[in-house]
C-alpha cells in the first residue's frame, strides 16, 4: 500500500532566512494512526498546512496518497484538500450561521469530488450515518452555538470524516475538552477513521495521549529547523 | 448555489448589520427614485398643464410671452387681436373647437379671464382631464363668474357672492369696476394647474365693464352705465387677447401655424404648446440636474456605507473562511461568498427602496398635489430609474470585492491558524 503521507526535503519559511520546517524526510502509511507532538510553537500546524495545502513550498516534496502537493497549482491543491482531507481545529471548527447538519454536509457541498465519495447515498443518510457513529445524530438540526465544546468537536470529526476522506488531519482537537470527554472523543475518532479506513494524523502536545496511537512522531526531532534554533 | 446559500445564511446571522445597511441602501435608492419621480412629475405637469390644444395664437410677438400669458397667466400681452380675426379662425373649416381669452383684468391679484363656456366644455390639462365644477355651475349671464380653486381658498368665497373686478393686472390697482359687481355662480375643482388661480368670466363681462371706458379711461363721473341697463344683445365683443385652438385632424396644426402666421389682416402668430413648454422647461430645468447630482452623492454615501459594513465584519470572520479554506474552498469560493453578499444587500435595498418609494408616492400624492401643485405619477420606475437600479446592484457587485479580495488575502495570511 502506498504511504499516505511521503515528506522528502520539506523545507518551509515565513519569512525569508527563518526557517520554520526543515524536513528530510517523514512518512505515514495508508491507515496508520499517528500521534505527532511538539511543544508550542515548534510548526506543527505550519506542517499540517502545507500537508493539506493551505500552505505551499517550493523546496522538497510532499506526497500526499501519491501525489505531490508542491509541484500543484493553487486550485488543484484546493480540490485535492476538499476531496482527500478531512480536517479538524484545535476549537471554533464550525460555521456559527449554519445547522449542525449543514456543518457536516458543508465539505461535501462545496467540493463536488466529496460528493461523488458518499456512493449514492443522500447527504442527509450521509450526514446521519457519521453524526450516529459520533452519537451527535440527536443534534442534526440543532444550531451549532447551541453546543457544548464537546459536541461542537464531534460535529468537527463528522464534517472531516464524511465522504470518508483517505487522509484525517486533527490540530490538537481534544486540548479544550476535559480528561472523560478527551478520552471519549479520541475513542470515537479511531472507530470512525477505522470504519472509513482514514489515516489519522493527531497533533498534539500533550503526551499523555501518545499511548493510545499507533506511533508516535516527535516533530522537534525530525525537524533540523527546529534543532538549528535550538542550537542558536 | 452553496456559496448562495452560505452568503445568505451569513447575512441573515448577522441581522442588525444586514438590517441597517440594507435601510442605508434603501433610503439612498428611495431618495435617487424619489427625486426621479418628482422630476418626471414635475415636466410631465409642466408639460401637461394644458393639452388638448394644438396652437395658441395671440398678437405676434415673442412666443414665450404668449406661452406664459396664456397658459401660465403671467405677464400680459402686448396688443390684442381684433375678434373678427378670432372669428375667422373660429369659422376655419379644420378647426374643431376655439377657447378664446380676454387678459387685462384682475381680482385681488388673480387674473380675470373672460372667456366663452367651451372653456368648460373643451379645455383640457393633464392629458384627458376637463374643467369640473367643485360647485355651481356654468355662467350664463353677463355679471357671472367662476372662480378657480386658489381664489377660493385664499379668499373664502362662495357661491352667491358678490365680487368687483379691478381694471389692471395689478393688487394695489385703483381703478375697479365697482359699479358692475358680478356674482359667483360656479368654482372649478382643484386641476394643480395655472386654471386654478384665475377668475373666469365671459367675454360679454368684460365688454359690459369697459362699456362706458374711452380711451383706456374710466367714464366720467354721471357717465357711468348702470350694470342693470346692459343687455348681451347689445353688446359688441370687439377684440380678445388669445385663443386655443384644437384642429379636426392633427396632421392640419402645421399648415394652421402657418396659416396664422401669414394672416393678412393682422399680424398673429401661433404657438404649438408641447414645443413651447419644452423650450421653456430647457430653461428652467436646469435645478433638477442639481437635485440629481446631489441624490447620486446620497448613494454613493450609502454604498460606503454596505462597503464599511461588510470590510469592518472581515475580521469577526477570519476564523470562518479559515474553515471554508480547510473544507476546500478556494480563493474563488470566498470572494464570491463575500460578493454574493454585497451582491445581495444591494438587491434588497434596492427592492425595499421600490417598496419605500411607492408606498411613499402613494401616501404622498394627493398631498404633495394639494400643497405644490405637483401631480407625482405613481406609475413604474420610468427607464432612468431602472438604469439607476441596475446601476445599484452593479456597483454592489463591484464594492463586494474590495472586501472580497481582503478575505482572500486574509485566509491566505492565516492559513489554518487563524486565531477568533
Amino acid at each position: 500500500m502506498a504511504d499516505a503521507v511521503s515528506l522528502v526535503d520539506l523545507k518551509f519559511e515565513y519569512r525569508k532566512g527563518r526557517p520554520v520546517l526543515d524536513i528530510p524526510s517523514m512518512r505515514v502509511a495508508a491507515g496508520e494512526r499517528v500521534f505527532l507532538f511538539g511543544p508550542s510553537g515548534s510548526g506543527k500546524t505550519t506542517l499540517l498546512g502545507l500537508m493539506s495545502g493551505v500552505l505551499r513550498t517550493t523546496v522538497g516534496q510532499v506526497q500526499i496518497l501519491g501525489q505531490d502537493l508542491v509541484k500543484m497549482s493553487p486550485s488543484q491543491r484546493d480540490a485535492f484538500r476538499g476531496s482527500h482531507v478531512g480536517y479538524i481545529f484545535q476549537l471554533f471548527n464550525l460555521i456559527p450561521y449554519l445547522t449542525v447538519e449543514e456543518n457536516i454536509t458543508l465539505s461535501c457541498r462545496l467540493s463536488p469530488e466529496r460528493r461523488k465519495r458518499l456512493a449514492g447515498k443522500s447527504l442527509a443518510t450521509a450526514a446521519r450515518d457519521v453524526a450516529a457513529r459520533l452519537g451527535i445524530d440527536g443534534l442534526l438540526k440543532e444550531s451549532v452555538t447551541a453546543l457544548s465544546v464537546g459536541q461542537q468537536q464531534r460535529v468537527a470529526a463528522a464534517r472531516a470524516l464524511i465522504g470518508t476522506p483517505e487522509l484525517v488531519v486533527a490540530d490538537e482537537p481534544t486540548s479544550s475538552l476535559d480528561h472523560d470527554h478527551r478520552e471519549r472523543f479520541i475513542e470515537l475518532l479511531f472507530e470512525a477513521t477505522k470504519a472509513a479506513g482514514s489515516t489519522l494524523i493527531f497533533v498534539s502536545h500533550d503526551r499523555t495521549l501518545q499511548p493510545l496511537f499507533d506511533r508516535a512522531i516527535a516533530l522537534p526531532e525530525i525537524n533540523r529547523a527546529s534543532k538549528l534554533e535550538a542550537a542558536a | 448555489m452553496v456559496v448562495l446559500s452560505l452568503a445568505w445564511h451569513s447575512l441573515k446571522n448577522r441581522k442588525l448589520t444586514t438590517w441597517l445597511t440594507v435601510i442605508s441602501i434603501a433610503l439612498s435608492v428611495a431618495l435617487l427614485l424619489g427625486v426621479e419621480n418628482v422630476r418626471t412629475g414635475a415636466r410631465e405637469s409642466f408639460s401637461n398643464t394644458i393639452s388638448g390644444t394644438d396652437l395658441i395664437v395671440g398678437a405676434r410677438g415673442g412666443s414665450l410671452q404668449l406661452l406664459l400669458y396664456a397658459v401660465f397667466r403671467m405677464g400680459s400681452a402686448t396688443n390684442n387681436i381684433t375678434y373678427e380675426s378670432y372669428q375667422h379662425f373660429a369659422q376655419h373649416p379644420a378647426v374643431a373647437w376655439t377657447i378664446p381669452y380676454s387678459l387685462g383684468d384682475s381680482h385681488r391679484g388673480f387674473r380675470v379671464v373672460g372667456t366663452t363656456n367651451d372653456f368648460y366644455e373643451h379645455y383640457k390639462f393633464r392629458r384627458d382631464r376637463k374643467i369640473e365644477f367643485a360647485a355651481g355651475k356654468m355662467p350664463e349671464g353677463i355679471f357671472d363668474v367662476v372662480l378657480g380653486s386658489d381664489v377660493v381658498e385664499t379668499l373664502k368665497y362662495k357661491v352667491g357672492d358678490k365680487i368687483v373686478i379691478a381694471h389692471g393686472i395689478s393688487t394695489k390697482t385703483i381703478q375697479d369696476h365697482a359699479d358692475k359687481p358680478f356674482t359667483v355662480v360656479g368654482i372649478l375643482k382643484r386641476t394643480a394647474t395655472p386654471v386654478d388661480r384665475s377668475v373666469y368670466i365671459s367675454l360679454y363681462g368684460i365688454e359690459a365693464v369697459h362699456i362706458d371706458w374711452s380711451d383706456g379711461g374710466p367714464p366720467m363721473i354721471g357717465e357711468e352705465v348702470p350694470a342693470d341697463k346692459i343687455k348681451k344683445d347689445e353688446l359688441k365683443i370687439k377684440q380678445i387677447t388669445a385663443f386655443l385652438l384644437r384642429t379636426k385632424s392633427r396632421i392640419d396644426t402645421l399648415r394652421l401655424q402657418r396659416e396664422v402666421s401669414t394672416f393678412e389682416d393682422e399680424p398673429l402668430q401661433a404657438i404649438i404648446p408641447g414645443v413651447a413648454l419644452a423650450e421653456l422647461w430647457r430653461t428652467i430645468g436646469f435645478a433638477e440636474d442639481a437635485l440629481q447630482v446631489v441624490t447620486l452623492f446620497v448613494l454613493i454615501v450609502g454604498m460606503l456605507g454596505m462597503l464599511v459594513s461588510l470590510y469592518t465584519s472581515l475580521n469577526e470572520r477570519r476564523r470562518e473562511m479559515a474553515i471554508l479554506r480547510a473544507i476546500g474552498a478556494g480563493p474563488m469560493k470566498i470572494i464570491s461568498l463575500l460578493v454574493l453578499e454585497s451582491g445581495l444587500l444591494a438587491i434588497a435595498g434596492s427592492v425595499l427602496g421600490v417598496a419605500l418609494i411607492y408606498g411613499l408616492s402613494f401616501v404622498a400624492q394627493p398631498i404633495v398635489e394639494q400643497q405644490f401643485g405637483l401631480y407625482l405619477p405613481v406609475q413604474p420606475p420610468t427607464s432612468t430609474g431602472y438604469i439607476y437600479l441596475a446601476a445599484v446592484v452593479v456597483s454592489g457587485i463591484l464594492i463586494g470585492f474590495v472586501p472580497a479580495v481582503k478575505a482572500y488575502r486574509n485566509a491566505l495570511l492565516d492559513g489554518l491558524s487563524a486565531r477568533l
